[in-house]
């Protein structure tokens, strides 16, 4: 089979402005040479020698072929955006080079083009006319494109009347009924409500049983699983793997999961610390043990810290915060009930205390975690922020509808029930009269 | 830009590798629809491409039109008022010098400037802020960038229609009567309009990367005004000095317009160099509009 999606060697190198400027030694020195730069701005010549360059995307070797699902992940600055910028054609690569062998539709960004002060009418023919469709082809598609956004009598309403969802279901409608052999998706899932997710994942699967091809790129692990049928994975403008998405999304998870979610410090006079307690480890790890395991929203996990108590004699006490990326907090902990050593002078030696997070407490993202030590109920002899910081994934087996962050530092899962209270039946219920009149 | 890999294999017969699939990839065309690669060609304007791109063109122009008078109360209105208030100004100011406007009442000699003037000033500054203003559409979105001062020079003639009214009203007024002279204008208006572009095109191109642009256009073009016969005719400059003048296109179309409205004689010297300069400038600012134009997603 040849593939439609044809990348060899691509690269693509950025400028980035140095921070050492030319030394101007003289006034008359910095005048010139400011003249001599402008000149060469005016002509629209690059200054080179002030620059200095980095490679954001290097190598890339891939084909893809018709009805091809494919999934791109990888961290932030990873070189995923670069990609699908060249693949649309925003931006040029330095070096290599990709055929494509069919139309190109890109969505690097619902509603791009739309205008606040043109009617919904309007700007579905100005958006479509931005994507590359053919007059005809919008004119075509356009009852369709009405009934898949709902938006039916705000029609002719400016979009910037428009709730969010209206607005976010009306580009993606135009968007959707775009027919390029090649479809370029970028984190477009990160918006808009259940429902309308799940619409896109939707219309994305239609696409691609269609024979046609759809890129995709997100930091939304399941939703990439539910719907590649291939995943490359990036890092550093590199490819890192390619394959099987179960495989390489668990992979990529394992690597970028323990960088921070365990230290160790083996000598206990640089470790971090001082003369009265000295940290050896601190690591989060899912509660049965098993580090291979990726943490997600259900997993439960022990945290543990181990210590060198210098001092005979302290009695030490822990305390823990652990917040959100951002820094809020989410919950603290301490060691006041731990029913060993609470309370008793400690001998020097290495402890190891520990507590556990239950399964569905923590939302997913980044948590980060601060240890606090205590002397004797008072003195602070030790104080770490983001000792720990680890990643709490959303559960792939959840595979409802919803595929975009929940509200909330914390996501528990609490039992819900629901019954019937007032019986429709019963001729004395004010509701009877509603019902009938709808 | 289309290149064709493979191309030393044309004529030969197709290698197994090349013989279509049974299914599947059939549909597949035999050469790439598009090739991505650095661009090193000298050629400074894709043609095809534009033609291709033209109802993208139709629809940006006609967006720039719906949207430009939302929100005001006097609407379309404006694009008149603006050459109106300009001429009442510099009738006050000029008007009452003698023998300035060669025989034609000086507010007629104003508004026949002004009106094509307005047109063009507001051509380029529009134009050469264009790629910035428009941001999300040329990091987020492929289409040729050219597409672009292109269209909001050209939905500027919407504007320049109602402003036409208005000098066809003071015509009617002061009773001037029409010669073939002013058959002349659809090729001055062509002249202004490629002179606005190419403008636009080198502002808006280094606007991308130097925002000083934006701040240096609005003074730019009012010195332009003062430079291109609008207020005052060429004939106020001593005769050995005036080619000067003539060195700005502009110049030589305001006075063509005039001539061709009053059925004064056309200075042909002066506009055949305006009309090289405008062609020389348009062939420069598509070169440094292409150059930098494969930039233009990563500097703005």
């Amino acid at each position: 089979m040849r593939p439609i999606i044809n990348i060899e060697n691509v690269g693509k190198q950025y400028r980035v402005p140095s921070k050492r400027r030319a030394a101007y030694a003289t006034l008359r020195e910095a005048l010139v040479g400011a003249f001599n730069t402008s000149m060469k701005r005016l002509a629209g010549r690059a200054e080179m020698n002030e620059e200095e360059t980095f490679w954001a995307l290097r190598g890339i070797n891939l084909d893809v072929y018709p009805g091809d699902r494919l999934g791109i992940i990888g961290c932030n600055g990873a070189g995923k955006s670069t990609l699908l910028k060249i693949l649309s054609r925003i931006t040029e690569p330095t070096e290599g080079r990709t055929r494509l062998y069919g139309r190109v539709g890109s969505l690097l960004e619902v509603g791009t083009g739309f205008h606040g002060e043109l009617t919904g009418r309007e700007n579905i023919y100005l958006n479509g006319a931005i994507l590359g469709m053919k007059h005809a082809e919008i004119e075509h598609n356009f009852e369709e494109i009405v009934a898949f956004a709902e938006i039916g009598r705000f029609l002719d309403t400016p979009v910037k009347r428009f709730s969010t969802g209206m607005y976010m279901r009306l580009a993606f409608a135009v968007a959707a009924h775009l027919q390029p052999e090649i479809l370029i998706v970028d984190e477009v899932l990160a918006v808009g409500d259940a429902a309308f997710q799940k619409k896109c994942l939707g219309k994305m699967s239609e696409v691609s049983r269609d024979g046609r091809t759809v890129i995709f790129v997100s930091h939304n692990m399941a939703a990439v699983q539910n719907l590649c049928s291939r995943v490359v994975w990036l890092a550093g403008g590199r490819i890192v793997q390619e394959g099987d998405p179960s495989r390489v999304v668990s992979d990529y998870l394992r690597t970028t999961l323990t960088t921070m979610s365990q230290q160790t410090w083996n000598d206990p006079s640089t470790a971090p610390g001082n003369d009265r307690v000295r940290i050896h480890r601190a690591a989060v790890l899912p509660a049965n043990g098993m580090l291979q395991d990726h943490v997600t929203v259900r997993t439960p996990l022990r945290v543990e810290f181990e210590y060198w108590n210098l001092r005979p004699g302290a009695q030490l006490n822990l305390s823990v915060v652990v917040r959100t990326e951002e820094g809020s907090p989410i919950f603290s902990t301490a060691s006041f009930r731990e029913p060993e050593w609470h309370g008793k002078p400690f001998p020097a030696g290495l402890f190891r205390s520990s507590f556990e997070i239950p399964a569905d407490l923590l939302n997913d993202g980044v948590h980060r975690v601060q240890l606090d030590i205590r002397r004797n109920e008072r003195d602070l002899v030790f104080h770490m922020d983001d000792i720990l910081v680890f990643d709490v994934l959303d559960a792939v087996e959840e595979r409802t509808a919803w595929f975009g962050k929940w509200i909330g530092t914390v996501r528990p899962q609490l039992e819900w029930q629901t019954g019937l209270i007032e019986d429709p039946l019963r001729p004395d219920i004010p509701i009877r009269d509603v019902i009938s009149m709808l | 830009m289309n290149s064709t890999p493979g191309e030393s294999v044309r004529g030969l017969p197709p290698t197994v590798e090349e013989l279509p699939a049974p299914f599947g990839d059939s549909a597949l065309p035999e050469e790439p629809l598009v090739v991505i690669e650095q661009r090193h060609s000298w050629i400074s304007i894709d043609v095809p491409e534009l033609w291709r791109s033209r109802e993208l063109l139709y629809f940006l122009i006609w967006r720039d039109i719906k949207i430009r008078y939302k929100q005001t109360v006097l609407g379309a209105a404006w694009a008149l008022l603006q050459p109106a208030f300009m001429m009442l100004i510099f009738t006050l100011v000029f008007g009452r010098l003698p023998g300035v406007s060669g025989g034609i009442p000086y507010p007629l000699f104003a508004v026949a400037g002004l009106v094509p003037w307005t047109f063009f000033a507001n051509a380029v500054a529009n134009s050469g802020n264009s790629l910035v203003n428009n941001v999300q559409l040329v990091t987020k979105v492929y289409f040729p960038r050219l597409l672009m001062p292109a269209a909001a020079v050209l939905s500027g003639v919407v504007d320049l229609a109602f402003a036409a009214l208005l000098l066809g009203g003071m015509m009617i007024y002061y009773g001037v009567r029409l010669t073939p002279h002013i058959l002349m204008l659809p090729v001055l208006f062509g002249l202004t309009t490629l002179c606005a572009i190419s403008t636009g095109m080198w502002m808006s191109a280094l606007n991308v990367k130097y925002r000083d642009v934006r701040f240096a256009l609005p003074f730019m073009i009012q010195l332009w005004l003062f430079a291109s016969s609008v207020v005052v005719p060429s004939t106020v400059i001593p005769a050995h000095l005036r080619w000067l003048l003539y060195l700005n296109p502009m110049s030589a179309i305001i006075e063509g317009c005039r001539a061709a409205l009053f059925s004064t004689p056309f200075h042909w010297q002066a506009l055949a160099l305006a009309t090289a300069i405008t062609f020389a400038a348009f062939v420069v600012a598509a070169h440094v509009f292409k150059k930098t134009e494969r930039g233009f997603a990563d500097f703005i």
